[in-house]
């Protein structure tokens, strides 16, 4: 991007600052019941970044994305040790300097963390910790480095940047610690930063303001930065050049637009054209399955409004998509679906007849036809009862199968999800996180629903296992004619399956409709900065999207 | 799965000297060579070829006592375990599970009971109460069972929150399902890690009793109630009580030991097939 040079005039010289050769990084593991092995988790990568420039680094998780970015301090997380290559940081081999590492890490190196709240110390005030670095390696007194945080601050569009350094990490937003996070990285003025997904635990408002602020402060200071993430629609925001990681090797490194415009490897292919999925919005039925009518929901004994007056329908064998940022009473709807929270006014009906406000109230034949399926497929499944158990208790608890007739079934349903029945003796413990997944869903297709509520189902997943889910999902709905209650903050997954889409903000529905009409201006200001928001797969969408903005966002 | 040469030498040693007091315990009568009550020798008489520990104050033989004595211990500490395990877990469970004022109720009342120093407890009780082996099991076993439910009632309230206890629910899964076939397995590795020690601590309490004359009744006696039969000797030189207090002491670290091993083996925090 010649242009941002041009803007930027008090760029720091070029010249190589990072030069990667060769790394190879390796880790002893212990599995289960066999002898340890060896693993390479980076083999054979070799990068340069130049001075004032970001190199994004992409990949699914696994791919030694985190491991290279922290190599760049000499540093291996857990039991990793970097076994061969050479790490040069501005002339020097640091690998070979074990003596000068501290000198150089929170100076010349800094890192900024996905997860900003674990990472900040509740127990102390962010300013100290801000400037703790700076003071660690005398880059500068305490009244100058605490002057250049506030001006960091107000770079990162902090509210109240005089102030924001005496809170406490609990006492600001997400959103907002990772701008924190970001300005302690900045602050000793280092030469190298490393960002390690320090968006993808946001709400897809919030990462909007974080990364324009990151892609602000980096043109400012003239920092040099690693930008690690696994989504290339965000990383074409910021980076200069991609690498494209897999398997701890490079699959590909080149000019941003040359990665997003004319990727040359099928991998790449794939990771750009991850959301395409042909899916035929179907028209709604005159008689909904499922419809909610008017109901509002609360927790702590009708203190905490969560749910206000929502009313939405489910046509059998569509989905209907329900979007909005957390908070905003998407899983609260699941809920009071399902039974677990009573809601406090209003009624579901589901097939024609009204349900029952509580779970324990509902027949075995109403909770059969409404199965669900959770975010986190490693704690929706126990531990300790193989996949065969797991797929198999709903046969037998709604069904009565026993036996070889269930054992039959469950090969069945694991034909279904696109896995052998070889699977049924394991363990989840033994699955990847797509496997886990797949399970969940069979589990919820044993018992033959009508509805499958679906919270958040492939939030957790890289892209592509995320991509296959859908796929596998859209697939089943055509087969076994089931209606889904999507629940997701992700707009690019609504495009591509919703048959209709209810946006949420603050538990109230304030657009509600088939696709075609909710995704057709104009729009409402929440929605426009919802849609807004999603990254898209274009050079310069951030300045446009930001720009074009009404609204703030609620986490802001 | 159970490979010999996998377990490591503590745990070989914990359960071969185990398997020798509980070989002991089990065939007592077949194995000692003189009865348990009858008069065989001098008083203290030394160690000797026929009286291989001696003989105690009453010129009993030294051995066949211990060996019947180990029989008394483990099994009422066994039977007092297993008493307080049951009761513990099942109602911690279904205190964790159900909640509201059965959880209330049953907590408060548990800790109405620990507020009580057991030893004071038990002796209040014991000596009001006919001295019965079933009351001393029942006593022990009850008063073991707080423990037991504070520990599984603190686990089974964070397995309950979790996703699968949730889908079991909307499944419409009934309780005793929740409590055994969802919470009862994952709750398994505290409680055997605390099984082994519950089980040293009722062995330890019951020679306590013992020793202070509340426990087993003569003519039969516990290590404990050996100890303080012999006690008196320790000033002449007579080192007969010492040897069930040794023993006491070697059944204590034994089944520590294999209480480790199996921890060890079930503590995978993924779950699963667990861990070497």
């Amino acid at each position: 991007m010649a242009e941002r040079t041009k803007t930027n005039p008090q760029r720091p010289g070029t010249g190589t600052l990072l030069d990667i050769r060769n790394l190879r990084i390796e880790a002893t593991v212990y599995p289960p019941g066999e002898d340890p092995k060896n693993v390479v988790i980076v083999d054979d990568v070799s990068l340069t970044v130049e001075r004032g420039k970001v190199l994004g680094l992409i990949g699914e998780s696994g791919a030694g994305k985190s491991t290279i970015g922290l190599s760049t301090m000499g540093y291996g997380r857990g039991g990793v040790r970097i076994t061969g290559g050479e790490v040069i940081l501005n002339g020097r081999d640091i690998l070979r300097s074990e003596r000068g590492l501290r000198k150089r890490r929170g100076k010349e190196v800094c890192y900024v963390a996905q997860s900003a709240a674990a990472a900040f110390n509740p127990a102390h005030k962010l300013m100290r910790q801000v400037v703790e670095a700076t003071l660690e390696h005398g880059v500068s007194n305490r009244e100058e480095a605490e002057k250049r945080a506030v001006d960091l601050f107000r770079q990162l569009s902090l509210p109240d940047p005089e102030n924001i350094g005496d809170r406490y990490p609990h006492q600001v937003s997400g959103g907002q610690l990772q701008r924190v996070m970001t300005a302690m990285a900045l602050c000793s003025k280092p030469d190298l930063i490393v960002f390690d997904e320090p968006t993808t635990a946001l709400d897809v408002t919030t990462q909007i303001d974080v990364l324009a602020a990151i892609k602000r402060a980096i043109q400012d200071t003239g920092v040099a930065a690693l930008y690690i993430t696994h989504d290339l629609a965000v990383v074409a925001q910021v980076a200069d050049d991609i690498m494209v990681l897999r398997h701890g090797k490079t699959v590909e490194w080149g000019e941003t637009r040359q990665i997003i415009k004319e990727p040359k490897q099928d991998y790449t292919r794939a990771l750009v054209s991850v959301h395409a999925i042909d899916h035929d919005e179907h028209t709604p039925t005159p008689t909904p399955i499922l419809s909610v009518d008017n109901v509002t929901a609360s927790y702590g004994g009708g203190k905490v409004k969560v749910l206000k007056n929502v009313s939405v329908d489910i046509h059998p064998g569509q989905t209907l998509a329900v979007v909005g940022e957390s908070g905003s009473g998407k899983s609260t709807l699941a809920r009071a679906i399902t039974g677990l929270l009573p809601p406090e006014s209003g009624t579901v009906s589901f097939d024609g007849r009204v349900l029952a406000n509580r779970l324990a109230d509902r027949p075995k034949e109403d909770l059969r036809q409404l199965q669900m399926i959770y975010q986190m497929a490693d704690v929706a499944m126990n531990p300790r009862q193989t996949v065969g158990t797991i797929i198999g208790r709903p046969l037998e608890f709604y069904f009565g199968m026993r036996g070889a007739e269930r054992n039959r079934r469950v090969a069945e349903l694991l034909d279904k999800i696109e896995m052998g029945k070889g699977f049924a003796d394991r363990y989840p413990a033994e699955l990847s996180g797509g496997q886990k997944q797949r399970v969940c869903i069979a589990r919820a297709l044993a018992a033959r629903p009508k509805l499958i509520i679906c919270d958040e189902v492939t939030s957790a997943l890289d892209p592509l296992v995320a991509h296959g889910i859908l796929k596998l999902l859209l697939d089943l709905q055509a087969e076994e004619d089931v209606a889904y209650l999507f629940i997701t903050h992700d707009l690019a997954t609504v495009k591509a399956i919703a048959d209709s889409i209810a946006v949420m903000y603050r538990g109230e529905l304030v657009r509600y409709g088939p696709k075609s009409k909710v995704l057709t201006p104009p729009f409402d200001a929440y929605t426009d900065l919802l849609l807004s928001s999603v990254p898209e797969m274009e050079i310069g969408w951030l300045e446009t999207a930001i720009a074009s903005r009404r609204m703030e966002a609620a986490g802001n | 799965m159970l490979d010999l040469k996998r377990i490591p030498v503590s745990a070989l040693i914990g359960l071969f000297l185990t398997a020798l007091f509980l070989f002991a315990a089990l065939f007592a009568p077949w194995i000692a060579p003189y009865g348990n009550g009858e008069i065989v020798g001098d008083v203290w008489g030394p160690i000797s070829a026929t009286h291989l520990l001696g003989t105690d104050n009453l010129g009993r033989d030294l051995l066949s006592r211990m060996i019947y004595g180990a029989r008394i211990t483990i099994f009422i500490a066994v039977a007092a375990t297993a008493l307080s395990f049951i009761l513990g877990s099942v109602l911690g469970f279904t205190a964790a599970v159900v909640g509201g004022w059965l959880d209330q109720t049953m907590s408060r009342f548990v800790d109405l009971l620990m507020s009580i120093p057991t030893l004071i407890f038990a002796l209040v009780v014991l000596s009001v109460l006919p001295s019965t082996l079933v009351t001393l099991i029942l006593v022990m076993g009850i008063l073991d069972a707080t423990r037991v439910y504070r520990l599984a009632r603190a686990v089974a309230v964070d397995i309950n929150v979790m996703d699968f206890v949730e889908a079991a629910k909307l499944r419409g899964e009934g309780r005793s399902w929740i409590i055994f076939r969802e919470i009862l397995p994952n709750a398994l590795s505290p409680l055997v890690a605390e099984l082994g020690l519950r089980f040293i601590f009722a062995v330890l309490f019951l020679s306590a009793l013992s020793f202070l004359g509340l426990g087993v009744q003569p003519p039969n006696a516990d290590w404990g109630g050996m100890v303080k039969e012999n006690k008196d000797g320790i000033v002449f030189g007579i080192p007969a009580a010492l040897i069930p207090a040794g023993a006491i002491a070697l059944l204590a670290i034994s089944v520590n030991l294999v209480a480790d091993w199996v921890l060890n083996r079930t503590s995978d925090l993924k779950g699963g097939r667990g861990n070497g």
